[in-house]
C-alpha cells in the first residue's frame, strides 16, 4: 500500500514570506519619520482590543474553519451582546452578570441561524443575513434607541480600577497611572481569554467536540457513523455566536458605550484575524489554532493602529494619511489579497 | 437480517426528468450472509445503497433490518445498524483528524456522545491492537492526521471503522474500485477476513465479476432497478465469468425486446 493518495499539505513558504515582507514594511513605516507620534497608550490600547476582539477571532474559526459553516451571524450578535450588556448595566444588574447573559444573548442568535439553515435548508449565507437584519431591530427594541452610553455606571473594571490605578502610581508614577485603564483592560481580556480558550480547547477534545469537527471536515461520514450533524451545527454556531455576543459585551464596557452599528463588517476582521494567524503560525492542532487566531486579532488591532499613524508626504507638498474611517475598506482589502493568495496556492498545489 | 419488499425509488417523480431509480425491488439476507451484487453502471447501485442506508426515504416499499422496519427511519439512525465503505476512499474518513479521533467516532457509532474526554489512553490501547493485525504500523501513528495515509491506507482504517462495532449489517460500494489493483487484493484479502471472524452480514457491490463469483456465499445482479439474477453458493462455484457475462447480456436483450414490443 505504497499508494500515496492524499499527500502532505505543502508549506506555503512564500506566503509567510509575503506576510513577513508586509510586517516590515509596517515596522519602516513606524520608525520612519513620516508618522504621526502616537502615545505609547495608544499601542496598548490597540492590544486590549485585540484581545476583546480575541472572542470573536475563536467565534469565526469555530463557523468557518472548524465547522465550514460560513456564518454572518457575528455582525450581529456583537451589537446584540452590547446592547444588552449596557441595557442591564443601566438597570443596576451585575456587569459580570450582564456579560454572561450577553453571551447567552449572542447563542440564541446562533441556534436561530443554525436552525434556520439546517432545518429549513436555507443556505447559510442568507440564513445568517436573515438573522443579522432581524437583529438591527432587537437590538434597537432591547436599547431604546440606537446608542447607549456607559457613563459613570459600574463595570467589570469598577472593583479592581481605583487600587489599580493606586498600584500603577507607586510602580510608575504618572505615566503609568495614565494608562492603567488600559493596561487593567489587558489584563482582565486576557485572563478571560485564555480560560475560555482552555474551555474551548478542551470541549474540542470531548466526544461531542470530536463529532463537531468531524461534521466540517466530512459531514458524509458524520452521518454513517449515527451522530446528528444538524446538532452539532446548531451547537458550533451557538458556542461561536455566544463567544461574539460576550466581546460585545466586553467592548461595550471597555469603550464606555454600546451601539446599533458597532457590528458592521466584523465577520471580515474576524475572518483577517484567522487568516492572519493561520498564515503566520500554521496551527496543526485545535489548541494552536485558538492561540493562532487570538494572535492574528491582536496583530490586526496593532497593524490598524500602525495605519493610522501613517503621515507621508505627498509630491505636492501635502501629506497622505489613513484616516479612521478608511479601516472597513483597507480591512476588505487585505481579506481580498489574503483569499487571492489562498486561491493561488491552492491552484498550485 | 435485511429484508427489502417491493422498493421503488421514483426521483423528481411526476416532471419531466423523472428518474426510476429502483422499481420493485426485493431482497432477503438471511444473518451472516456475505452477497456479492454486480451492477452495471447506472443500474441503481448508489440508489439502493442510499436507500438502506436512509440517505433518501422510499417513494414505496419497506426495509426491515433484523425485522425493524427502518423504512421512514434518518440516516443517523439507521446507522447504528448499518456499517458503510465508500468507493471514495476519500468519503469514509475525517482527512484533518487523527487515525485515534477517526477511531474514536466510530467507536461511538450509534451511542450518544458525551462531553468527556474522547480519545482516552485506554481507547489509544484498543485502537492499537485492533490495528496491529492490518500489519500496516498504523498502530503506531494514531495521533497521524488522516489526511497523511494513502488511499490504501485509508480504505483499510475506513473498513475497520465500519466493523468495529460489528454491525447488523455492512454495505460496501466497490471499496476496491478506486485502489491500483496490488492494493485492492490486499483490502479485498481484509474484508473477508473481518467478514469472515466477525460473522457479518455483508452486501458488497462490485464492477468485477471475477470478484464477485469468488467472494462471499451468494452472488445477485441488478440491471434496470431490479434484481435480475440471484445465484447460490453452489451455483457461484460452477460460474465462470463468460457464463455470467453471456447471462447478463440474456438478461438485457430480453428487456431489450420488451422494450421493443411496447415501443409496436
Amino acid at each position: 500500500m505504497q499508494q500515496t493518495l492524499a499527500t502532505t499539505p505543502s508549506k506555503p513558504n512564500w506566503i509567510r514570506w509575503a506576510t513577513t515582507a508586509v510586517a516590515v514594511v509596517f515596522v519602516i513605516l513606524l520608525l520612519a519619520p513620516n508618522v504621526r507620534q502616537m502615545s505609547f497608550n495608544v499601542w496598548l490600547g490597540a492590544l486590549a482590543a485585540g484581545l476583546g476582539f480575541g472572542f470573536v477571532a475563536m467565534g469565526v474559526y469555530l463557523s468557518f474553519r472548524v465547522l465550514d459553516f460560513p456564518d454572518l451571524t457575528i455582525d450581529g450578535s456583537f451589537p446584540l451582546g452590547a446592547a444588552i450588556c449596557a441595557t442591564l448595566i443601566i438597570a443596576g444588574v451585575n456587569p459580570y452578570l450582564a456579560l454572561v447573559v450577553s453571551a447567552a444573548g449572542g447563542a440564541l442568535a446562533g441556534t436561530a441561524t443554525a436552525l434556520i439553515a439546517t432545518r429549513l435548508r436555507i443556505h447559510s449565507l442568507l440564513a445568517s443575513i436573515l438573522v443579522t437584519t432581524g437583529l438591527i431591530s432587537v437590538n434597537l427594541r432591547i436599547m431604546g434607541r440606537s446608542n447607549t452610553p456607559l457613563l459613570n455606571t459600574d463595570s467589570i473594571f469598577t472593583p479592581f480600577a481605583a487600587p489599580f490605578r493606586r498600584l500603577m502610581l507607586d510602580l510608575g508614577g504618572d505615566t503609568l497611572a495614565k494608562m492603567s485603564n488600559n493596561i487593567l483592560a489587558i489584563l482582565l481580556f486576557g485572563l478571560l481569554a485564555l480560560v475560555l480558550k482552555v474551555c474551548l480547547d478542551w470541549f474540542m477534545r470531548t466526544e461531542i467536540g470530536l463529532a463537531m469537527r468531524a461534521t466540517g471536515d466530512n459531514a458524509q461520514m458524520v452521518r454513517a457513523l449515527g451522530a446528528n450533524t444538524d446538532n452539532m451545527i446548531v451547537l458550533g454556531l451557538a458556542i461561536s455566536n455566544g463567544l461574539v455576543g460576550l466581546s460585545g459585551a466586553l467592548m461595550a464596557q471597555y469603550q464606555g458605550f454600546a451601539d446599533v452599528n458597532m457590528g458592521i463588517g466584523l465577520i471580515i476582521a474576524g475572518l483577517a484575524a484567522v487568516i492572519l494567524g493561520e498564515t503566520l503560525f500554521h496551527p496543526m492542532h485545535f489548541h494552536a489554532a485558538t492561540r493562532a487566531v487570538i494572535l492574528g486579532m491582536i496583530l490586526y488591532r496593532v497593524a490598524i493602529a500602525a495605519a493610522l499613524t501613517i503621515l507621508a508626504p505627498l509630491p505636492g507638498g501635502g501629506k497622505f494619511s489613513i484616516e479612521a474611517q478608511d479601516v472597513k475598506l483597507a480591512t476588505a482589502l487585505l481579506v481580498l489579497v489574503a483569499l487571492w493568495f489562498t486561491h493561488i496556492q491552492k491552484r498550485r498545489a | 437480517m435485511l429484508r427489502i419488499e417491493n422498493l421503488h425509488q421514483i426521483f423528481h417523480q411526476g416532471e419531466v426528468n423523472e428518474v426510476r431509480a429502483l422499481r420493485g425491488l426485493n431482497l432477503h439476507m438471511p444473518a451472516g450472509q456475505f452477497v456479492t451484487l454486480i451492477v452495471s453502471n447506472g443500474a441503481g447501485k448508489s440508489t439502493l445503497f442510499n436507500s438502506i442506508a436512509g440517505v433518501h426515504l422510499p417513494t414505496q416499499g419497506r426495509i426491515l433490518i433484523n425485522g425493524a422496519d427502518v423504512s421512514r427511519a434518518s440516516e443517523h439512525r439507521r446507522a447504528a445498524l448499518i456499517g458503510r465503505v465508500f468507493q471514495n476512499p476519500l468519503m469514509g474518513t475525517a482527512a484533518g483528524m487523527s487515525i485515534a479521533q477517526n477511531l474514536t467516532l466510530a467507536l461511538l457509532r450509534g451511542q450518544r456522545h458525551r462531553l468527556r474526554r474522547g480519545v482516552s489512553p485506554a481507547r489509544e490501547r484498543e485502537f492499537a491492537k485492533l490495528l496491529e493485525p492490518l500489519e500496516l504500523g498504523l498502530e503506531k501513528r494514531l495521533d497521524a492526521r488522516v489526511a497523511l495515509l494513502s488511499g490504501g491506507q485509508r480504505q483499510a482504517l475506513t473498513l475497520l471503522m465500519a466493523s468495529m462495532t460489528r454491525p447488523k449489517l455492512l454495505l460496501l460500494d466497490e471499496h476496491t474500485a478506486a485502489l491500483d489493483p496490488a492494493t485492492g487484493e490486499k483490502i479485498m484479502s481484509l474484508t473477508k477476513e473481518i467478514v469472515q471472524s466477525q460473522n457479518l452480514t455483508t452486501l458488497m457491490i462490485t464492477h468485477n465479476m471475477h470478484q464477485a463469483l469468488t467472494t462471499g456465499d451468494r452472488t445477485l445482479m441488478m440491471d434496470n432497478g431490479q434484481i435480475v439474477l440471484d445465484l447460490t453458493a453452489e451455483e457461484q462455484k460452477d460460474m465462470t465469468v463468460q457464463d455470467l457475462v453471456d447471462m447478463f447480456a440474456r438478461v438485457r436483450h430480453k428487456e431489450l425486446a420488451d422494450d421493443e414490443l411496447l415501443l409496436i
